[in-house]
């Protein structure tokens, strides 16, 4: 991860400037074309939100729990395919399009100035 | 109303006409205006004026002397910070006392250049349409005019403002015989003659049902308020008391920082004063788009859901797209929900630019002056008639409702561009809660006046995670650096409000994530000797989270409104103190007080009258996590647990931590295997993302769901039903139902079917 190349740019993901990929910061793993979407390069999964967020008082007798209503929120969460480290995570209502694009950087202005900079 | 009113006749009127004829019929229609409503022009206008001449000069002749403007700016920030200690300590209004106001100093042209450090940022960037709309419109009018001595207010907030509530005093400083500043005051006052006590109308349907409406107003001359308006505005709220003493305290405070002004203009002239105030905008402008040239260029996009106008359950569309571009950054928010026109939960656009502003004030630059010049590269794009930036006959007492959220989806993305930006003066963060989940009152108190207001302990917003460390807990508004949550103490010498759990943290209650968000607290809320007592709540977020996490980090969860009715606790702990539960989870699951009715709900309560005795449940909200749960430090989580704010269920399901509960001691290879057998779970439930996403996508919202907004194109909007749509360039403004008018259809359809059955 050192390599003068490689631009940390989200606490998991960073850009190799000069392939312009996607990596994981974690394993390294290549997550596709920095001028695209890192997302079409990880894993998802949906989840019942009250996996996460546990209903505090009783569902059986009570509307509002402390969890959110699964008929209206799910989680989605991404993972780097190889060493599954949890790069983000979504709350959708149920079918609501992914944010595939949640990152797209202009990656001709960010060689130029990591460019500038080393120089 | 039907449109935006406004001085704006046509000019087109004049078509066909010589000049003279033309110049008539322009004076005719100057001097015929029906109604000076809210001006678009300064509305719709975020930037910082064009210096005058006298301004240029001023500048001109001062730039070779930093140091001199360096010592003023900062005696003016003085000025500013000790006008806010007056206030806080002079207002009578909660919001007043606890921080929720600012101070500052407009420009001759009505730019806020300078303004108190701590206290409601918002204000920062949308104190000056009401003083640019004196400029414009009273300062040549024969009838009003601004003269030495005289006392501008101000509520409305379609003339600028966040609602009605807050209360805004502004006077002009000359110097000979020329304005060179305003200097005013803005606090959050409370009580207004809204349809609700307390100023803050959840209930409210139309603009006219959320009381006080000044437009700009003359109050005083010689600086001296107006008897006959004085008893006016008192006459028009439920604490006529209050209302007076919220008006000579901003005065008072005004008044100091005239003088202050005046003491700097003799010390140093007033050109240097103006070069001052004009090159704080000018340098804080230039600064922040130094800044934003370190940035990265590129686009950060998020989806935010509001879940309640807060009188009813429905799923708002926040959409956000942000584009940093050279030194400029553009929020593009189309394609999000329509207005409400019968619901409190629409935002006015500069309102929800004043929120915005906050975002970057507070937690992205917070080391720049307090000042718009802060927001002013900064381009917010919305479409017309949405939720967030709503025509002028939709209610707004409750904007934060949207433009809370609004906020939040902004925060999301920031961090995404900020990370890797060259220049940075905060950490990286992830979303602080964002509601304000406090009570509202209104009632008789134990002095046998009508009292209605906020409790300030809204202002104890779990923080936000942060890329170093967790957040920390009840610490600060989402709306306000250094506010206060007052004393228990003092608020019940005022009302007969007792919160038999002020302020006690909840298990769990936050984001989790590598580092986790900062707790919220519980409330638990009744009162006594009283005549008559009524709460009011305004949250959104019970069944939909409100805030969120950001790179992999978790939401806070969802939080309702508890009540445990008719019982009068204190009867019946009278002889059996052990009846009494310290957390909501124990009374509601336990149920300790016989015959009583345990009820949950969204946050969204209007005023309700409540009996002595019986509890009122709300909980503060947690800050949104930050990074993968699987990195977080077990020390952290051993930490968490003597503390008792994370459960064993979550040490065990969420962080896969295996530790020995009796002595804290933290079995790290086992840890690292139940990690390790975690990833491996995560490999083996997920897909590939274009897998998962074509399994997942649906073209059109859930027949189930009250949905409004886009759903895949921003450019049409849902009005709640998939099949009712209109195009984002034409919406169609939504009704909604009373909510007692359709539990009355529904428990009418019920009785037929029942005597069908009977029959």
């Amino acid at each position: 991860m050192s390599e003068p190349d490689r631009v940390a740019i989200t606490e998991y993901l960073a850009i190799d400037l000069a392939r312009e990929t996607w990596h994981c910061r974690r394993c390294d793993a290549e997550l596709g074309s920095a001028r695209g979407p890192y997302k079409d390069a990880l894993l998802v999964c949906e989840r019942d939100p009250r996996d996460v967020h546990h209903p505090k008082i009783d569902p059986e007798r009570y509307a509002f729990t402390f969890a959110p209503d699964p008929t209206w929120c799910r989680i989605i969460e991404y993972y780097c395919p190889q060493c599954a480290t949890q790069i983000e995570v979504e709350y959708l209502p149920p079918g609501h399009p992914l944010t595939r694009d949640d990152l797209q950087l202009d990656i001709d202005s960010l060689k130029a100035r990591h460019g500038e900079g080393r120089s | 109303m039907t449109q935006t009113p406004t001085h704006g006749h046509s000019h087109g009127h004049s078509h066909g006409h010589t000049p003279g004829q033309r110049s008539l019929i322009e004076k005719f229609l100057d001097e015929n205006v029906l109604y000076l409503g809210p001006d678009p022009a300064i509305m719709g206008d975020h930037s910082v004026s064009t210096p005058t001449a006298r301004e240029q000069a001023a500048v001109a002749v001062w730039k070779d002397k930093p140091e001199e403007l360096n010592l003023i700016r900062n005696r003016l920030q003085t000025a500013c910070n000790e006008s806010f200690d007056m206030v806080e300590q002079m207002g009578a209004a909660p919001g007043a006392k606890w921080g929720d106001l600012i101070s500052g100093i407009f420009s001759c042209q009505g730019d806020l250049s300078l303004s108190s450090a701590g206290g409601v940022l918002v204000f920062s960037v949308l104190a000056q349409h009401p003083v640019k709309f004196v400029l414009k419109y009273w300062k040549d009018d024969p009838t009003v005019g601004i003269r030495e001595g005289d006392i501008f207010m101000h509520n409305d907030a379609r003339y600028g403002n966040i609602h009605n509530t807050d209360q805004s005093l502004f006077i002009p400083v000359f110097d000979g015989g020329e304005i060179v500043c305003f200097v005013g005051a803005i606090v959050h006052e409370g009580e207004n003659g809204a349809c609700e006590p307390g100023g803050m109308p959840g209930g409210a349907e139309s603009p006219y049902d959320e009381g006080l409406k000044m437009s700009p107003l003359k109050v005083g001359e010689n600086f001296e308020f107006r008897r006959d308006l004085l008893i006016f505005l008192q006459n028009s709220v439920r604490e006529p008391k209050l209302q007076l003493e919220g008006m000579k305290a901003k005065l008072h405070a005004c008044l100091r920082v005239k003088q202050r002004v005046e003491d700097i203009i003799r010390a140093h002239s007033v050109e240097a004063f103006l070069a001052t105030v004009r090159g704080t905008l000018t340098d804080t402008e230039m600064e922040v788009r130094r800044r934003l040239r370190t940035w990265p260029d590129g686009t950060a996009r998020s989806v935010v859901f509001a879940d309640s106008t807060l009188r009813e359950n429905v799923l708002i569309k926040i959409r956000c797209e942000v584009t940093k571009r050279d030194d400029e950054l553009i929020i593009d928010l189309r394609g999000s929900s329509p207005q409400f026109l019968n619901r409190a939960n629409n935002t006015v656009l500069a309102s929800m630019k004043g929120m915005l502003a906050q975002l970057f004030l507070m937690f992205v630059w917070p080391d720049l002056p307090r000042n718009q010049a802060v927001f002013a590269p900064i381009r917010v794009l919305t479409d017309p008639g949405s939720t967030l930036n709503c025509s002028p006959e939709a209610p707004n007492a409750q904007s934060m409702m949207t433009f809370f959220p609004a906020f939040t989806a902004v925060q999301l993305t920031i961090p995404k561009l900020l990370y890797s930006a060259g220049y940075k003066s905060t950490d990286i963060i992830a979303c602080w809660y964002n509601m304000i989940t406090t009570f509202v009152y209104g009632g008789i108190n134990q002095h046998d006046e009508f009292v209605g207001n906020v409790c300030a302990d809204l202002n104890g917003m779990g923080g936000a995670a942060r890329a170093t460390r967790d957040g920390e807990h009840s610490v600060a508004p989402i709306f306000a650096s250094m506010a206060d949550i007052g004393e228990q103490e003092l608020i019940e010498e005022e009302v007969p409000m007792m919160k038999i759990v002020p302020h006690r943290v909840m298990v769990d209650n936050c984001g989790f994530g590598k580092y986790r968000g900062g707790h919220g607290y519980q409330q638990i809320a009744t009162h006594k000797d009283t005549g008559a007592w009524g709460y009011m709540t305004n949250f959104i977020g019970s069944k939909f989270p409100s805030t969120y996490g950001i790179f992999g980090g978790y939401a806070p969860g969802c939080y309702p409104l508890c009540k445990v009715k008719g019982v009068n606790v204190f009867e019946v702990m009278k002889d059996d103190r052990a009846l009494m539960r310290y957390t909501i989870e124990e009374i509601m699951n336990e149920r300790p007080f016989p015959n009583a009715r345990y009820s949950s709900h969204h946050g969204g309560l209007q005023f309700e009258l409540g009996q002595p005795g019986e509890l009122y449940m709300i909980t503060q909200g947690g800050g949104g996590g930050y990074g993968d749960v699987l990195e977080r430090d077990p020390a952290d989580i051993v930490r968490d647990w003597r503390d008792g704010i994370v459960s064993r269920r979550v040490i065990e399901t969420m962080y896969h931590v295996v530790m020995n509960y009796d002595t804290g001691a933290v079995d790290l290879e086992a840890t690292q295997r139940a990690r390790a057998e975690e990833r491996k779970r995560r490999l083996a439930r997920a897909v590939p993302f274009k897998e998962f996403a074509a399994r997942w996508t649906q073209a059109l919202p859930p027949a189930h769901l009250p949905y409004y907004g886009s759903w895949d194109d921003p450019t049409v909007l849902h009005l709640g039903a998939p099949a009712r749509t209109c195009p984002a360039d034409a919406i169609q403004a939504v009704m909604m139902p009373d909510p007692k008018d359709v539990e009355i259809e529904r428990l009418q359809a019920e009785l037929e079917t029942l005597r069908a059955r009977l029959a």
